[in-house]
């Protein structure tokens, strides 16, 4: 069977005052029917750009999507006409963004938000939409959905914006939800409802979800299969337990070691990645992670390591040494 | 690991405070229509040396009680008792003087250092302030010196900040805060904004500083995890007042009110294989307004182990184990 959305080579820069940040240097992967994939990195390491690429978000000028395949469902979406583009977003493929408040028109009332989407992909009337609407609110747990669909965003609380918004994604039976940081504005109580909620519901559903987040306990939670990200590159990538429990790439290995976790006592002290993450209009063909890396060796300033299988299948991992680092961590885990 | 216990008088002595908001309508006349109640009954402790973690939700009071601390709000009611002296009741010209004693930590980086002003400039203006330092060599030195204790380069004093990273950034509001040399330092939600990988560095920059200049920290913060890791003792703070308070790892281990065994649950843990084996059932509904809070225990309409009684009966903290403070009447040990 072949995977729901497969993205080869994929690239997309913006050009600046500085010069041009290519912002997705080249990301492949695919996503299955039904699969949770988390794509996980830091401001400025390209996991948003790259998704907002899959629906042809990116503002151009200054972006552009360079080169490169994004295979939806049998169609290369980057070939599509602009028309059909429009039908597959917020039809096939479901968005929900960060921040609730920004995402929804304070003018205009749930009900109508949500019923334009129905109206707009599926030619829904307007009494069948306005049904469908109050199930949808139902369905993610809004009580009370009839006197809801008429009120406006600034009447309802944060989570139950969120709420609202994955209605709307989930309003045309999208196979694909993409939500970028969906939780990271949202107090943990709410969150933990928030994800629980869409876990539930791509489960029953059967829909596919890409979740980009910086929060390495949601991934571990939710996903299924993790993409790393670095400076605009995958660095590594594999199914969940692989990358927390046998990480091979430098950075994944530094990023699970600086942070404290809640179910242990603290240990003497956090081992930071030291350095700031690389100026992307100054990257050399070298590796962007050398000068942060303690296992970064002369060869690295030569060349970019490129993708190469570690461990179990599926897990692949950036870095000329992922082999022998795997055995050093492993000997003194 | 808790800290020896030491019969001396603590730095800070917070009691019975109470911040309450009027909120106002009408055009012309502006008339009170009800209040806020942001701090409702708050007490607590903190000793020299130590570094007390105040936790909670988004609206929990936990910002308005470091203000009141601060006496950047005059507090409603109540006494904020700083080494003897009563800081809520000082006038302006007395203030002053303890200002020096007591500084902080903003959460963002972005919008609490002014971009007009040089690193240097901002670092130097609380010693031009309060008249110490008054020969601008000695200061300049003195700038540099901050700048390589928080451990940026001293050539930073003449950026100015749209030139640094969120990490570098919070660096300087470090040196600011240091300035002075303050004994107290509240850190209102220090490394929120910043990265994962960029945080660790932060949060062992401050265990530092406290160790080389014997410095005492209010750290506010809604991540338990960096709770866990920077604290001797923590207070979780819900809706205006204080539910629960122990010394760390007994609060993390053995929590007792269900408010604060809900929010430890609702936070998922770095690791796949851990997450897989919990079952997990997030706490239901929102967090009530503070105009208009739930009577008796403000937990009660969220509660899993609510009785009757809960709704007519605020329970009073009590001291269920020696050290270990809870606000709920069914906590029996």
């Amino acid at each position: 069977m072949s995977p729901l959305l497969a993205i080869r080579d994929l690239h997309t820069e913006f050009r600046s005052g500085a010069g041009i940040v290519r912002a997705v240097d080249g990301i492949s992967y695919t996503v299955d029917a039904g699969e949770t994939v988390a794509i996980v990195g830091e401001s400025g390491s390209g996991k948003s750009v790259g998704a907002m690429s899959i629906l042809r978000l990116i503002p151009d000028p200054p972006g552009r999507i360079v080169s490169g395949e994004i295979r939806f469902d049998g169609r290369d979406l980057l070939k599509l006409p602009e028309d059909a583009m429009r039908l597959v977003r917020g039809g096939d493929i479901g968005m929900v963004f960060q921040e609730p408040m920004t995402s929804l028109n304070p003018v205009l009332t749930i009900g109508r938000q949500i019923t334009e989407v129905l109206e707009q992909h599926r030619n829904a009337s307007p009494s069948a939409a306005r049904a469908r609407a109050e199930e949808l609110l139902g369905l993610v747990g809004i009580s009370d959905p009839r006197r809801r669909l008429k009120q406006y965003p600034h009447q309802l609380s944060g989570g139950m914006r969120q709420r609202i918004m994955i209605a709307m994604a989930l309003a045309c039976e999208p196979k694909l939800v993409i939500a970028d940081e969906p939780t990271t504005a949202l107090d943990v109580t709410i969150q933990a409802q928030i994800l629980e909620l869409m876990k539930q519901l791509t489960q029953r559903l059967n829909i596919a979800l890409i979740i980009i987040t910086h929060n390495l306990g949601v991934v571990a939670r939710y996903a299924q299969r993790v993409n790393v990200m670095y400076a605009g590159r995958i660095v590594e990538s594999g199914p969940a337990a692989a990358i927390y429990h046998d990480p091979r790439h430098p950075y994944t290995m530094a990023l699970l070691r600086s942070v404290p976790r809640l179910d242990r006592p603290r240990q003497a002290r956090l081992e930071p990645v030291e350095g700031q993450p690389p100026d992307l209009t100054r990257l050399d063909h070298g590796c962007a992670f050398r000068q942060r890396c303690r296992f970064a060796v002369p060869a690295c300033a030569d060349a970019r390591p490129a993708l190469t299988g570690v461990g179990e299948a599926g897990h692949v991992a950036a870095c000329f040494r992922a082999a022998e680092i795997g055995v050093e961590t492993g000997a003194a885990a | 690991m808790s800290t020896p216990v030491t019969p001396m008088r603590p730095l800070l002595e917070v009691k019975a405070l109470h911040m309450h908001f009027p909120i106002a309508e009408g055009v012309v006349a502006r008339r009170a229509v009800g209040e806020v109640k942001a701090v409702d009954g708050v007490d607590f402790t903190v000793r020299k040396g130590e570094t007390l973690g105040l936790v909670g939700e988004s609206g929990c009071g936990k910002t308005t009680t470091g203000r009141c601390i601060l006496r950047l709000e005059r507090p409603t009611s109540g006494e904020v008792i700083f080494d003897g002296i009563d800081l809520a009741a000082l006038d302006r010209n007395d203030l002053l003087a303890f200002r020096r004693r007591i500084q902080v930590i903003f959460q963002d980086p972005y919008s609490s250092l002014n971009p007009r002003m040089t690193v240097g400039a901002i670092i130097a203006e609380p010693m031009k302030v309060h008249g110490i330092e008054p020969d601008k060599a000695k200061r300049t030195a003195r700038v540099r010196e901050l700048l390589s204790i928080c451990g940026l380069n001293p050539r930073f004093a003449d950026h100015y900040p749209h030139e640094m990273s969120g990490g570098q950034r919070q660096r300087v509001g470090i040196a600011r805060a240091l300035a002075l040399k303050p004994e107290f330092i509240v850190c209102d939600e220090p490394v929120s904004a910043l990265d994962v990988s960029i945080q660790a560095q932060i949060v062992n920059l401050l265990e530092d500083l406290r160790a080389e200049f014997g410095l005492t920290y209010l750290f506010i913060a809604h991540d338990l995890s960096v709770v866990r890791h920077l604290c001797q003792r923590v207070a979780v703070m819900y809706l205006g007042r204080i539910v629960e308070m122990a010394d760390c790892d007994t609060l993390f281990d053995t929590p007792l009110h269900p408010y604060t065994q809900a929010l430890l649950a609702a936070v998922p843990t770095p690791d796949p294989t851990v997450e897989r084996g919990r079952v997990f059932r997030p706490v239901q509904g929102e967090v009530p307004s503070p105009i208009n809070p739930p009577s008796g225990c403000v937990f009660h309409p969220r509660c899993p182990i609510a009785v009757p009684s809960c709704a007519r009966t605020r329970p009073e903290p009590r001291e269920v184990l020696p050290g270990h403070v809870v606000a709920c009447s069914e906590v029996n040990v």
